[in-house]
């Protein structure tokens, strides 16, 4: 019986853009520590469902729950909740017109209304945290590929979320920068960090998921510990995917 | 010649003084504009269903009028209808600053849309509220790119503000047709306003280089790197 404390709840969620129907009743736990990774071809649905949890898209219905206050339908202002729900974008999506630091201590000073130099000095340790100190007051524009996507894991690190979404966090990057990225990844899931990750580094997902959700048209087609979804998929669709994924790049069962 | 650049010399002084009411009207205009324009733009972009709607009718009014036409409904029609006593001047600065706002919000609008929704969307998932992203976010960026398109502004308002004679604001043109009314020499005189208005030009389009220049970011918007 896993007894660690379940951190965020997804219930029957589904989303529709005009007739296609995007989401079509997706329900998960999610408990302390978790690494979940969503795999599946593009247009499942997937960053439709972490923009979901976050209520950057509003899904048409099914609940969300935070631990055990529900996102949807909150009386709450949703920006509590996203205070929370820290989010690593494809595009990195740095504010351009703010140094690294800037960018990870503007929402401490607005947001949480800390005092400038508290701010800083958190800022300051978030980007120690992903190897950036140096790169502090260089401008995003300065930045390479795989050190943005890092200001921008500190920056979400920074509000101290109870849980990371990470939307195809490697995807904008060549594989030498995506290596500098998944690093910081793994040692954050290590140390504990609930985290959602949309993404095709299977060698990611198979060395620290400890479940691999495979999304087929909207739904969740199958679900499991790496070991078992790479080895042993249950349905013919899963592995012709898998397959796909391992001719593009190689054995990803034995990768790591 | 002698004799000519003796009359230039001696009404300088007068004419001169109507620069001070020529930059009052401009620079109280364009800030004017500035303000409207850019909750105008901002309005345009994030504000719910009719507002849209009402601001691009409000654009579509103002950029359709001329400018003379536009001073003297409110010089003659608007504000003696209202009962309001204002000066010239203030009339002038408030139809050129309505006038102005129009294109303002558009040179605004279209910047915040170049930003592309990514920035928006980073900063809401922060936990920022719409306002505080549009103010910390959106605004910081998008006033950057506008600088260029914007600078626009000053030459096209200075210029314009001559129209204002019409209704008697005692800038550079007013004084200067006073003076050719007492002196009978149109050209010299004439010439020393055109003058006045392209120092004034120069002077203003320097000083938004200068501010251009001092707001750069590296390789951000339209900057050189």
């Amino acid at each position: 019986m896993d007894n660690r404390e379940i951190i965020l709840t997804v219930d029957d969620i589904h989303k529709k853009y005009g007739n296609t129907e995007v989401l079509r009743g997706i329900s998960f736990e999610v408990r302390k520590g978790d690494t979940k990774v969503f795999i599946g071809s593009s247009g499942t649905g997937k960053s439709t469902l972490l923009r979901c949890i976050n209520q950057l898209t509003i899904p048409d219905s099914g609940k969300i729950w935070l631990h055990d206050e529900e996102v949807t339908h909150s009386q709450k202002s949703i920006n509590y909740f996203r205070q929370k729900i820290g989010m690593v974008f494809q595009n990195f999506n740095l504010f351009d017109h703010l140094s690294a630091v800037r960018n990870v201590e503007i929402a401490l000073i607005k947001v949480r209304k800390m005092p400038k130099k508290e701010a800083r000095e958190k800022a300051m340790e978030e980007l120690r945290r992903v190897g950036l100190e140096p790169q502090a007051n260089l401008y995003p524009a300065e930045l390479s590929g795989g050190q943005a996507q890092r200001v921008s894991i500190a920056r979400a690190l920074a509000m101290e979320p109870d849980i990371m979404l990470f939307d195809e966090p490697t995807s904008a990057l060549d594989p030498e920068l995506t290596g500098e990225v998944l690093a910081v990844m793994k040692d954050l899931s290590k140390n504990g960090m609930t985290m959602l990750v949309v993404t095709h580094e299977m060698g990611f997902a198979c060395s620290v998921a400890n479940e691999i959700i495979f999304m087929e048209q909207g739904k969740i087609l199958e679900s499991g510990p790496p070991e078992q979804l790479v080895r042993n998929p249950r349905y013919d669709r899963t592995k012709q995917f898998l397959f796909k994924l391992g001719e593009l790049y190689g054995d990803i069962g034995r990768s790591q | 010649m002698t004799d000519t650049l003796q009359l230039i010399a001696s009404n300088l002084p007068f004419i001169l003084k109507g620069s001070l009411v020529t930059l009052r009207l401009v620079f109280s205009a364009l800030g004017l504009g500035f303000i409207l324009g850019l909750f105008l733009a901002v309005g345009q972009v994030y504000a719910p269903k009719p507002f849209p709607r009402i601001i691009s009718l409000y654009v579509w009014f103002f950029r359709g009028i001329p400018n003379l036409v536009l001073l003297f409904l409110f010089y003659f029609g608007l504000f003696p209808l209202l009962g309001l006593d204002f000066t010239p001047l203030m009339i002038a600065i408030i139809a050129f600053g309505l006038r102005s706002s129009a294109y303002q919000s558009q040179i605004f609008r279209g910047c915040i849309r170049s930003l592309g929704s990514g920035q928006m969307m980073a900063a809401r998932s922060l936990g920022m509220t719409n306002i505080q992203a549009i103010k910390s976010i959106i605004l910081p960026q998008a006033l950057r790119i506008a600088i260029p398109g914007w600078s626009n502004e000053y030459p096209i308002l200075l210029t314009d503000s001559a129209v204002s004679y019409a209704i008697g604001v005692m800038e550079i043109l007013t004084r200067g047709s006073l003076t050719v009314s007492r002196t009978y020499q149109p050209m010299p005189i004439y010439l020393t306003c055109a003058v006045i208005f392209i120092l004034l030009n120069y002077g203003g389009m320097k000083i938004l280089h200068h501010v251009e220049n001092r707001v750069r970011i590296p390789g951000f918007g339209n900057t050189e790197m």
